[in-house]
């Protein structure tokens, strides 16, 4: 993965960099020490590790401001971190970059039920902020896999999605505002408790903008009622294309079911050796279909939802029926991605491609991975189309990692080619960067990039992400 | 006044590129019904967009639609209906309240970003956009986004074109995710509340596992809407009742239905007082909307009506001097939010800032992306500010 050369003048001036930082940040929200950054060195995507020039830890938005003007006078980069679970290297540094990391901001500062919403520091990790609100009845309702880790500072940069998006949306759908620090280093709100925009919806380009406009300190998010009860019902189908083409039926039929979820028989066998979870060993893909409401409501849905499956003969149809079935039948496909670990290293991508078009992919998928010789397993949120083909590989022997990203590169087109796009909740990070050309026409880039000059004329936050570097190399040199 | 009609993508970058070359201004039409909100646009020419009119795909077992901008709202609504599916965010048809005619386009509901009382549960416009085909005011044709149900790839700019008004480019075709049409739908009606207590009971219905589609006070009744599979709007209708109140009575069907399309089209304020009568639209916390009227109503005569569970008040106010704008904007300031003026005479329009100032670097940024996206300031000039 190609990254902008360090610019000589910046590493040459850290000792500076470090006393101005910490002059303002007091010494422990600094980190300099080598050994100490070797932690900030990559995110999730462990493949790529660079040790940034330093780390600051603020404690405020003020704090936060005060590190982007010491830094802009300086002329050097900001990468954003929240909590370091990027898949696409959102997070990962360069040798001349400072990382701005918000770990320690994470206090809840209003919870407003009436009006539903709750104030955070974006240092929260996802999950807590349901923790926060659950024991009034309350959920926030973006559920990434990583949720129990994940910073909603990056869940912000990424637009993060989850299992139960079908029903409630990503995180642009739940975000009402943000407190932002700029590129000039002032403090900034944006939306807040209202419920639409003044003006243009800044808010919206600010979500899913990978830490490239601002570093958002605090969000406004909504929170929602909890709902009576939920209940997935499990099927396992003879080939994967019969998965996805009850997907798509499910979906005409007018129910819409809070999650779809997919695994196909290699990430079947890995999760029930690891979880336990009694799914059917038999089958070559299941669905986890889940409704909610109560009781009543989700026999109602529940029975449209069988139809559909029963024209598709599953070989399996289990209808959960206890609180402990519910759990099991998540536990599996919660612990897919731990589980696919046994198998070997994986790189994890996340096209998302039409609904309808989920067999034909499905099918160029498993034909791309035997042309390489390499295994595929297939976890994803079926309901929105939104596939993670994970590629299984040994990352200690010589040339397999350039292979499987060949391999992933080869899969992300397809799923563009089929009217799909090449990240549907992990972003593009360094990961996908290179792929934006088959995505989009150098005039789409070029607006999008529009866009980021705006915010941050220098190129200061994050600069080496999304864009191809030389499509955005004029405009960071700037 | 000189109309272009361009008949596809290719003859509106074109049209925009010649007006960029001659720096003439446009004014950017769609079907011309929601025309008068923002400021008044000074331009030699219109740039119709009637001509890019049809749906280009729709998939129903895959909730996309795909649309040119010039589309009818009316036959979005029909091709949708006919598979049984519907626009999540139930635009607003703003020609009543307007005093306008002509047929509502899809572009144009996109351009000033219009949802209905659906937004509460369903989203917004920009919730409902997967992506977005627009001609830049150099005359470029930008794709952003797709159709597909997710997409992070790149900025999103959609979001960003909902609600431009025009000003970053002319929109040439939209990507929406849509939804089935509920099974049924049924109105809980509480008679001759107040409006502090309709939004208190609203939230508390809110609050509710319920799945409120529809939280609102006409000027007359507290109204909550359940819809869904019929079963369970049985379920959750009398769930409700109980959770209310015996007092709130139930509305069904079409006398459910007509109810809310007077709120979406805000039609208790369509009439006129004195001769006139200048429209504010308040975006603010759901809990401020009633106090924030009563302290306007201290300086002003003004009606109002509330939907979004009080989030969304509509203000009727004599149009004499400036509509109220100091005294509304007063109140709005001292509470967080934003009000936009939305009917008013050109000339009043033209004098008070129609939307609410952005603080400094927020209009910086506002500046510099018209700038960018519209170097010669030929998309509707001055709309916005």
């Amino acid at each position: 993965m190609e990254m902008p050369l360090p610019s000589r003048m910046i590493l040459d001036q850290k000792a500076t960099l470090v006393a101005r930082l910490a002059e303002a940040l007091g010494a422990d929200g600094v980190i300099h020490a080598e050994t100490e950054l070797r932690a900030y060195e990559c995110d999730a995507l462990t493949a790529y590790r660079c040790p940034p020039l330093a780390v600051v830890l603020p404690r405020s938005t003020e704090e936060v401001a005060e590190a982007v003007k010491i830094c802009a006078a300086m002329g050097v980069p900001i990468v954003p971190r929240g909590a370091g679970t990027s898949l696409a290297g959102g997070s990962l540094p360069t040798a001349d970059s400072v990382i701005l990391g918000v770990a320690r901001m994470n206090q809840v500062l209003e919870i407003d039920y009436p009006n539903r919403f709750i104030r955070v520091e974006t240092g929260m990790t996802n999950l807590s902020v349901t923790g926060a609100v659950e024991g009034a009845g309350f959920f926030y309702a973006p559920d990434p896999s990583s949720q129990l880790a994940c910073a909603i500072s990056g869940n912000i940069a990424m637009n993060s999605g989850g299992a139960h998006c079908l029903k409630y949306g990503v995180t642009t759908n739940n975000l009402m505002g943000v407190k932002l620090v700029t590129a000039a280093g002032e403090i900034v709100e944006v939306g807040g408790a209202h419920l639409d925009p003044v003006g243009y919806d800044l808010l919206g380009v600010i979500c899913g903008s990978e830490g490239q406009l601002g570093i958002v300190t605090e969000a406004t998010l909504r929170i929602l009622a909890s709902p009576e009860g939920a209940r997935p019902v499990l099927m396992g189908f003879d080939s994967s294309e019969t998965a996805g083409a009850c997907v798509a039926d499910i979906i005409k039929s007018g129910v819409i079911p809070v999650a779809i979820e997919f695994m196909d028989k290699l990430c079947i066998h890995a999760t029930e050796d690891h979880a336990h979870a009694g799914y059917p060993l038999d089958v070559e893909a299941l669905l986890i279909v889940e409704v909610e409401g109560s009781g009543s409501e989700i026999e109602e849905q529940l029975s449209t939802i069988k139809e559909v499956a029963n024209r598709h003969e599953p070989m399996v149809l289990r209808e959960s029926k206890s609180e402990a079935e519910s759990a099991a039948i998540w536990l599996g496909r919660k612990s897919a991605f731990g589980a696919m670990g046994q198998l070997g290293d994986y790189i994890c991508l996340d096209g998302t491609v039409p609904v309808s078009e989920l067999p034909r992919v499905l099918k160029g998928t498993a034909d791309l991975a035997e042309k390489y010789g390499l295994q595929v397993a297939n976890v994803f949120h079926a309901g929105d189309g939104n596939m993670h083909p994970l590629i299984i590989f040994n990352a200690n022997a010589p040339g397999e990692l350039e292979k499987a990203e060949a391999l992933g590169a080869d899969i992300l087109r397809l799923c563009v080619d089929a009217g799909g796009c090449l990240s549907g909740e992990h972003g593009v990070g360094v990961e996908k960067r290179d792929l934006m050309e088959h995505q989009y026409a150098a005039e789409d880039l070029a607006q999008q990039m529009d866009v980021k000059d705006v915010f941050d004329p220098d190129w200061m936050f994050n600069p080496a992400k999304v864009f191809p570097l030389a499509a955005s190399e004029g405009r960071r040199g700037a | 006044m000189t109309v272009l009609a361009p008949a596809n993508e290719a003859e509106l970058a074109e049209a925009v590129a010649d007006a960029a070359a001659a720096r003439s201004p446009l004014e950017i039409r769609g079907g011309g019904t929601r025309a008068a909100l923002g400021r008044p646009v000074q331009a030699e020419k219109t740039l119709s967009t009637a001509g890019l009119s049809g749906i280009s795909l729709y998939e129903p077992g895959a909730l996309t639609l795909v649309v040119k901008a010039g589309t009818p709202v009316a036959e979005v609504e029909a091709a949708l209906g006919a598979q049984g599916q519907m626009l999540p965010f139930e635009p607003m048809d703003h020609r009543a309240l307007l005093g306008t005619e002509g047929e509502p386009t899809i572009g144009g509901a996109v351009a000033c970003g219009v949802s209905g009382p659906r937004r509460i549960q369903a989203g917004a416009c920009r919730d409902s956009m997967l992506g977005v085909r627009f001609v830049n005011g150099r005359g470029e044709v930008i794709k952003s986004g797709g159709r597909v149900m997710k997409n992070v790839t790149g900025y999103d700019l959609p979001k960003l074109i909902c609600g431009s008004y025009g000003t970053l480019g002319v929109i040439s075709e939209i990507s929406f995710k849509v939804l089935p049409k509920p099974e049924a739908e049924a109105t809980l009606v509480c008679d001759g509340m107040d409006a502090g207590g309709a939004v208190e009971a609203l939230a508390r219905a809110m609050g509710s596992p319920f799945g409120i589609t529809g939280a609102a006070h006409d000027g007359q009744a507290a109204l909550v809407r359940i819809e869904g599979l019929a079963g369970s709007v049985t379920y959750r209708t009398g769930q409700l009742q109980n959770l209310l109140g015996a007092q709130w009575r139930v509305l069904e069907g079409t006398e459910s239905a007509g109810r809310w399309r007077a709120v979406r089209d805000v039609t208790a304020l369509t009439g006129e007082i004195g001769g006139g009568g200048a429209i504010w639209r308040l975006s603010v916390k759901p809990s401020d909307g009633p106090a924030a009227v009563a302290a306007i109503q201290k300086n002003l005569e003004a009606e109002a009506v509330y939907d979004w569970a009080g989030g969304l008040v509509w203000l009727r106010v004599p149009e004499a001097g400036d509509a109220g704008a100091g005294i509304v904007r007063a109140e709005i300031a001292a509470r967080g939010g934003h009000a936009t003026l939305i009917r008013a005479a050109d000339p009043t329009r033209a004098g008070v800032e129609v939307f609410q100032p952005e603080p400094a670097p927020l209009a910086r940024i506002a500046r510099g992306l018209r700038a960018k996206f519209d170097p010669e300031g030929i998309l509707n000039p001055g709309k916005m500010g």
